[in-house]
């Protein structure tokens, strides 16, 4: 299978670690918090809008265009990149991104970089690539701040610190910031505006030192070469602009065709992801400028499974995503599992379709992630591009029991079933059997009823999942077809 | 008006009390009902949990039983949405296989006139008052694939409002998931126990007697939850709120 690489390697399947999540109060705790708090924002923000539907409606139809005409658009950006004086250069997948970015840099001699945050440096391991080869990454976000000072993985996609509350946050830098560069102020308090200030002091000494830059972007616009990142904070405008080099890494689905389609995604993503009626800071940049910004720009074309996802007919919608997170906001699962149970830089719900898409299902976690969802369909009413998060869900877990057709690393294979699905396939099997046989069902039906003084209050082995915190149904002393014929035996209207 | 009831499995094995509703509800509105006896499973937990072709016989023999009828009425919003949202699904599917328009033809006549019951209270029949008494405080849980898959909005809360003697008092967090999901609720189970316990604790928070919904399966496991957690609170299916009449109550 695939040796896609997204975030980090073997995790166990998505109940296992869920269940250490669900059983920790202070992390549910400060996702309940987190979420409810900008669950109510986004809503309120998009209510505003009175032709929401119709930008959704838009958004999904430019990316749908797009990732149609996708092989047409990637050759007229390069085009439009070079001719504004920068440098493409294509990666298959994230060992060759890597190595690309990691010779990149050796060329220019230094051995530090600063990066904006972006997913996609996440999903090959960048930062971990740069270590090995003697180059410090500084992460320059606050959320991403946080956790690579915490040695702690990402858990959220806009907010990768979710998991961690103020005083948590102010114990970290504290600790670690002297690692790192400028220690924290001497008795740091847990108040927002201290701890931002601390942040502030620590990341503007690396700003000022740093000569090279590593960005992604949200969008590259086709045919003018323009790359767009948009943010909350400002420290995405010093990466950009203050160091000598620039380099981008950026997923193959990012392109739109032309600028004005942004008039779409730059109304629908702020208010989608941070809940703001625009982001403080979008900026946009062509190619390179004399005495203007980074003198050297490089842009590194990432595919890492998205070619293989796009040759699924159902799957590849997953590619229209613009990372706004508001699934994993109002997604009731992610609420409670956290982010760290997807085992992918990619959580929540658009993990859940994202990861076993781009990485293959091969293993444990990726099995298991179509199925971490009770398929309620709040993911998909949020979405801003309507990937219909809950049909791709029930396409993978289809692909994980059944197998079938995918394409892999660009070749047609055809998948056998997963294992562990045996005794769930025998028994859907027959219930299928009994289903389509009502004489069957009608005896079933009878035996449990007559039976029903000798029903177990909670049941052994697997069926403990359920009898471990509820109770089971009494089983009724006849089923309804039964009470039907007895009372209008006559008329049954029997086939 | 004669209209096949399609009661599903799950409350014709466990349920039989909320099929006895229905039946007494749209009699007392008129409406001839009729059970279909070769109906068994419209195929749904085949389907969500990645067994659609489990599901096809099932929801071919769901055609074939309820075809003829001229409208199709289901106490279960997400058996509903199986046939509305899922069925056509399944016959597009079939088309990009390459194995034709057959599935899809064979589907196409019940998608449309398969009915949730509010649904086909307030739409169809056009009433909102049926003319029931349930002396009780009851809080409304819409349960997802009724809110977000067949829309069914507040024609539940209507049909509520309007029986007489019910205090409706409004569910904290409402819209959100109990955590059953089907297979989920096994395979997940963690958190779905969390998500049921949260859903109890706000059902507890209104101070009503009982919790109703439209779909016996998400509340077998909110009431499975209930009673586990020793909650003074009944689940009740809105069917059966709205079949109770003041007689019932003298009786």
């Amino acid at each position: 299978m695939s040796g896609t690489f997204v975030g980090m390697p073997a995790f166990p399947a998505f109940p296992v670690a869920a269940h250490e999540a669900v059983n920790n109060r202070t992390l549910r705790g400060n996702l309940r918090h987190a979420t409810h708090t900008i669950r109510a924002k986004r809503a309120k923000a998009v209510a505003e809008v009175s032709d929401w539907a119709e930008l959704r409606e838009a958004g999904k139809q430019i990316k749908d265009h797009t990732l149609r005409h996708l092989d047409r658009y990637l050759v007229q950006l390069e085009e439009s990149v070079t001719a504004a004086g920068g440098v493409v250069h294509w990666a298959a997948d994230a060992e060759e991104a890597n190595r690309i970015v990691v010779q990149l840099v050796q060329e220019t001699g230094e051995s530090e970089v600063v990066k904006v945050k972006s997913m996609a440096t996440q999903e090959i391991g960048l930062n971990e690539a740069l270590e090995a080869e003697g180059i410090r990454a500084y992460e320059t976000d606050l959320a991403e701040l946080i956790v690579q000072l915490g040695k702690d993985r990402p858990s959220h996609i806009l907010v990768p610190a979710i998991h961690r509350n103020r005083g948590e946050i102010r114990e970290i830098f504290a600790r670690e910031m002297s690692e790192w560069g400028r220690p924290a102020p001497e008795g740091l308090t847990d108040t927002p505006a201290e701890l931002a200030e601390a942040a502030r002091l620590h990341l503007r000494e690396k700003f000022l030192r740093a000569k090279v830059g590593v960005s992604g972007a949200n969008f590259m616009v086709a045919d003018t070469g323009t790359l767009v990142v948009v943010e909350s904070e400002g420290n995405g405008r010093m990466c950009l602009t203050l160091p000598e080099t620039l380099i981008s890494v950026v997923g193959i689905e990012k392109i739109v065709p032309t600028w004005q389609d942004l008039e779409v995604f730059l109304q629908t993503l702020p208010r989608s992801s941070t809940a703001e009626r625009m982001n403080p800071y979008t900026s946009t940049w062509t190619g390179t400028t004399d005495g203007d910004g980074p003198r050297v720009f490089h842009l590194v074309l990432l595919d890492n499974g998205r070619s293989d996802t796009l040759a699924d007919e159902v799957g590849r919608q997953a590619l229209r995503c613009i990372r706004c997170s508001a699934c994993l906001n109002v997604c009731p699962v992610y609420e409670r599992a956290g982010g760290h149970a997807y085992g992918s830089v990619y959580p929540g719900p658009i993990g859940a379709i994202l990861s076993p898409q781009l990485r293959g299902t091969a293993s444990e976690i990726d099995a298991s992630l179509p199925y971490a969802s009770s398929l309620c369909g709040a993911c998909y009413e949020v979405c801003p591009v309507a990937i219909d998060i809950p049909e791709v869900l029930v396409h993978l877990r289809e692909r994980v029991v059944e197998g079938g057709p995918v394409t892999r690393e660009g070749n047609k294979v055809v998948l056998r079933p997963a294992k562990g699905h045996a005794a769930e396939r025998a028994a859907m099997r027959a219930a299928r059997w009994t289903f389509s046989h009502p004489g069957a069902l009608r005896t079933g039906q009878r035996l449990a009823s007559r039976t029903r003084r000798f029903h177990p209050r909670s049941l052994p082995g697997p069926g403990r999942a359920w009898s471990g915190t509820r109770e089971l149904p009494a089983v009724p002393a006849e089923p309804f077809r039964d009470w039907w014929q007895r009372t209008h035996g006559g008329k049954d209207g029997a086939k | 008006m004669r209209v096949a009831l399609f009661l599903t499995c799950v409350n014709d094995t466990l349920y039989p009390d909320t099929g006895r509703a229905v039946v007494k509800l749209l009699t007392r509105l008129g409406v001839e009902v009729d059970f279909p006896m070769a109906q068994t499973c419209c195929g749904q937990a085949h389907y969500n949990t990645g067994y659609r072709h489990e599901a096809e016989p099932l929801a071919r023999h769901f055609s074939d039983v309820f075809g003829e009828y001229e409208a199709i009425v289901t106490p279960s919003g997400s058996c509903g949405a199986m046939v509305r949202e899922l069925y056509p699904r399944m016959g597009e599917r079939a088309r990009a296989e390459g194995r034709g328009d057959t599935l899809a033809a064979t589907l196409a006549p019940v998608v449309p006139k398969t009915y949730e019951l509010t649904e086909f209270l307030v739409d169809v029949l056009g009433v909102t008052d049926v003319g029931a008494y349930y002396p009780h405080r009851v809080t409304y849980h819409p349960t997802c694939h009724g809110l977000r898959s067949l829309g069914l909005g507040d024609r539940p809360l209507k049909l509520l409002q309007a029986v007489k003697g019910l205090e409706l008092v409004e569910l904290p967090g409402a819209d959100e998931c109990c955590g059953f999901g089907g297979t989920f609720a096994v395979k997940n189970a963690d958190v779905s126990a969390a998500m049921g316990a949260d859903k109890v604790r706000n059902a507890r928070s209104t101070g009503a007697e009982v919790l109703c919904a439209a779909d016996n399966s998400c509340l077998m496991h909110i009431g499975g939850t209930m009673a586990r957690l020793h909650t003074d609170m009944r689940p009740v299916h809105i069917a059966e709120i709205l079949a109770r009449t003041e007689e019932d109550s003298r009786s």
